[in-house]
């Protein structure tokens, strides 16, 4: 059923929830589920630090389980208009769960089971921490996030979510927060540090980390990825956004703009050149012309 | 000698930058794939599974995201730079990783109606102002609307035309031309609306619906009837069919000065009545016709609530179409038996 506006305000409301050629940040919804530890707890409560403000965390026990049943999730999403989500949960046999998750018109996409070994929380490592909603630098290592299949579309559902909203420029001296994820042996050691940037002998200047936010050690568990059509079909980019491309238009060495005219192919027999009026034949001095040749012709002759 | 100290200077030269660059060079095995769109960078560099022992692991992935990050910031620093308000900022490239949409495409909307008019007409959309000077009471005034800057109904002097009839009211002819493009542009409004939601609307008469209620059918029956050049005077009736009383001017006035015994006959009975200790209006009767009403009234909300929800505005040509439900039982006291449908 189609929602119809009745006040201008909800109209603004549900405009700002329709597909739009080019989207802007994605905002995550993070959710506790069924049973969970303290350090899912904890560990939901700093994923929620780190994406604030574009995120909304549901703190109240959610039922759920989303390997089997992913309604409740889509559900969710599209009252929360959120198209990234992580659900955590504990139980038994899989303990200290995080699940890492995108959607794509309100249906899952990807997600990735992802237990926790190790976590620091960002409340016992007692450093200063850089501002909310500081777009942070990505960087993964190791071979297997190119080589192996999972580990690349894990690579790009991370980017997916830690990625800030796109920015046309940065200021430099604001790049202050890294996320270090490393990848070994079906583990994943993500780590976030603060960016102390050091007076070197030149423009560039030199990095020195320091310890900061949430750490963990996690290790893989299952996954869901989607099929590639789906993959493909969630990539495919409107017309309107690509710049259109001018041709004819052409630049050489030397940096200037060069363009090409088609022209059509032209009589030239009938090139209509200036008009010079004195050097026009006029009729009688045609006759002296002729006459003079004629005269010519049989002088020679003799 | 000449030339192996410029070869010195040179050397000394290099071996100075390299002092220099010393802080920030990172040497690794393969060089990282960056995105600075996206503040990205891969290393791919094989990780030395030795190194990774629990007590030196924190110093090993500590140590290698310092050479990553170095690495990554290097590459920041190579974007061109622009000065925004004294702060210095680099401007950022397209994101090279592609990363899947939110939501699908949106599909391009076809034009509405007045799109494709003015495309056709070259009609082209122009910015107007809030406010105009109104002239007249020098001041700003909105351009339509209450208290709008020309206003030719609120006038107080009307220049008489040359070619106009003396005797015609100009007042009275501007009121009456507002009047009607009003009543025009509603007309518009509900003819656009109806054609919107594709309800039939007759230029004239009554809607054809579904189910018809009675009352609507006999109206029809009657409308149809009239509608000869002789306006049904020569209609015969159907067998059981009765002429309806109802035809002609519904009220009769007598002329102003004429029979005076008539009228003197007729303000004496007056007096009679009012004299008369009998009350002239039959309290019964009255209540009960209040309550058929009543009960016509919900019979009909109920039963048209389901229906008519499209409707809007008036849609039948008379407003008389009543849901013919027959008259509940009596109920309550003083209910004297039916009244047929009686004049109204």
């Amino acid at each position: 059923r189609k929602q119809k506006a009745k006040t201008r305000r909800s109209k603004r409301f549900l405009q700002s929830r329709e597909p739009k050629l080019t989207e802007g940040q994605k905002s995550s919804m993070i959710i506790r589920g069924g049973n969970s530890s303290e350090t899912v707890s904890q560990a939901l409560k700093d994923v929620y630090a780190l994406k604030k403000p574009n995120a909304v965390l549901y703190k109240r026990k959610n039922m759920v389980r989303p390997f089997d049943d992913s309604t409740a999730l889509e559900f969710f999403s599209k009252k929360s208009d959120c198209s990234l989500f992580l659900f955590g949960s504990h139980n038994k046999k899989r303990p200290n769960n995080l699940i890492f998750g995108r959607m794509f018109d309100f249906h899952v996409l990807d997600m990735f089971e992802l237990g926790i070994e190790r976590f620091v929380s960002l409340r016992d490592v007692k450093t200063d921490t850089c501002p909310e909603g500081t777009k942070p630098l990505l960087v993964f290592a190791g071979e297997l996030f190119e080589t192996d299949r999972e580990h690349q579309r894990l690579r790009n559902l991370l980017t997916d979510f830690f990625c800030g909203p796109r920015v046309s420029a940065v200021r430099l001296a604001g790049l202050e927060h890294v996320l270090h994820f490393t990848a070994l042996e079906g583990k994943i050691y993500m780590r976030s540090y603060k960016v102390l940037l050091k007076k070197s002998g030149c423009r560039t200047p030199r990095i020195q980390l320091q310890d900061m936010g949430p750490s963990f050690d996690f290790v893989m568990r299952r996954n869901h990825m989607a099929s590639d059509d789906l993959y493909k079909t969630a990539h495919r980019q409107p017309r309107g956004v690509k710049p259109k491309k001018k041709k004819n238009i052409s630049h050489d060495a030397f940096g200037t703009r060069l363009g090409r005219l088609h022209m059509q192919k032209q009589d030239l027999d009938k090139l209509q050149t200036r008009k010079m009026k004195g050097l026009r034949k006029r009729r009688g001095e045609q006759t002296a012309e002729t006459a003079a040749a004629a005269a010519k012709a049989p002088r020679t002759d003799e | 000698m000449a030339s192996c100290s410029i070869e010195d200077v040179l050397a000394k030269a290099e071996r100075d930058e390299a002092e220099k660059l010393k802080g920030i060079t990172v040497n690794k095995e393969l060089d990282l794939e960056f995105d600075p769109g996206n503040l990205l960078a891969f290393d791919k560099n094989r990780i030395d599974t030795r190194e990774f022992k629990d007590n030196k692991r924190e110093d090993f992935i500590r140590s290698l995201a310092r050479d990553n990050t170095q690495l990554l910031i290097n590459e920041m620093w190579k974007l061109p730079t622009e000065r925004v308000e004294e702060i210095i900022v680099a401007k950022l490239p397209d994101p090279s990783t592609p990363l899947p949409r939110e939501k699908p495409a949106p599909k391009p909307k076809p034009p509405t109606k007045w799109e494709q008019f003015a495309k056709l007409k070259g009609i082209q959309k122009k910015k107007k102002t809030n406010l105009v000077w109104d002239e007249v009471h020098k001041e700003w005034r909105r351009r339509w609307g209450y208290k709008r800057a020309k206003d030719d109904t609120k006038e107080w002097l009307i220049e008489v035309p040359e070619n106009a009839d003396p005797s015609e009211h100009q007042f009275a002819k501007r009121n009456k031309a507002k009047k009607e493009r009003v009543a025009k542009n509603e007309y518009n409004r509900l003819k656009n609306i109806a054609r919107a939601q594709k309800i039939k609307v007759p230029g004239m008469g009554l809607a054809p619906t579904p189910r018809q209620p009675k009352a609507e059918l006999a109206q029809a029956v009657n409308v149809a009837k009239i509608s000869t050049a002789s306006v049904g005077k020569f209609q015969d009736n159907l067998p059981k069919e009765k002429t309806p009383k109802n035809t002609g001017k519904k009220r009769k006035f007598q002329p102003l000065i004429g029979d005076f015994s008539s009228e003197k006959q007729k303000q004496l009975d007056l007096l009679k009545v009012m004299d008369s200790k009998k009350p002239r209006l039959d309290i019964t009767k009255a209540v009960n016709k209040q309550m058929r009403e009543e009960d016509r009234e919900s019979a009909q909300k109920s039963k048209k609530g389901f229906g008519k929800k499209g409707r809007r505005g008036n849609m039948s040509g008379k407003g008389k179409g009543k849901a013919g439900g027959k008259g509940k039982a009596p109920k309550g006291k003083g209910r004297k038996p039916h009244m047929k449908q009686g004049k109204r």
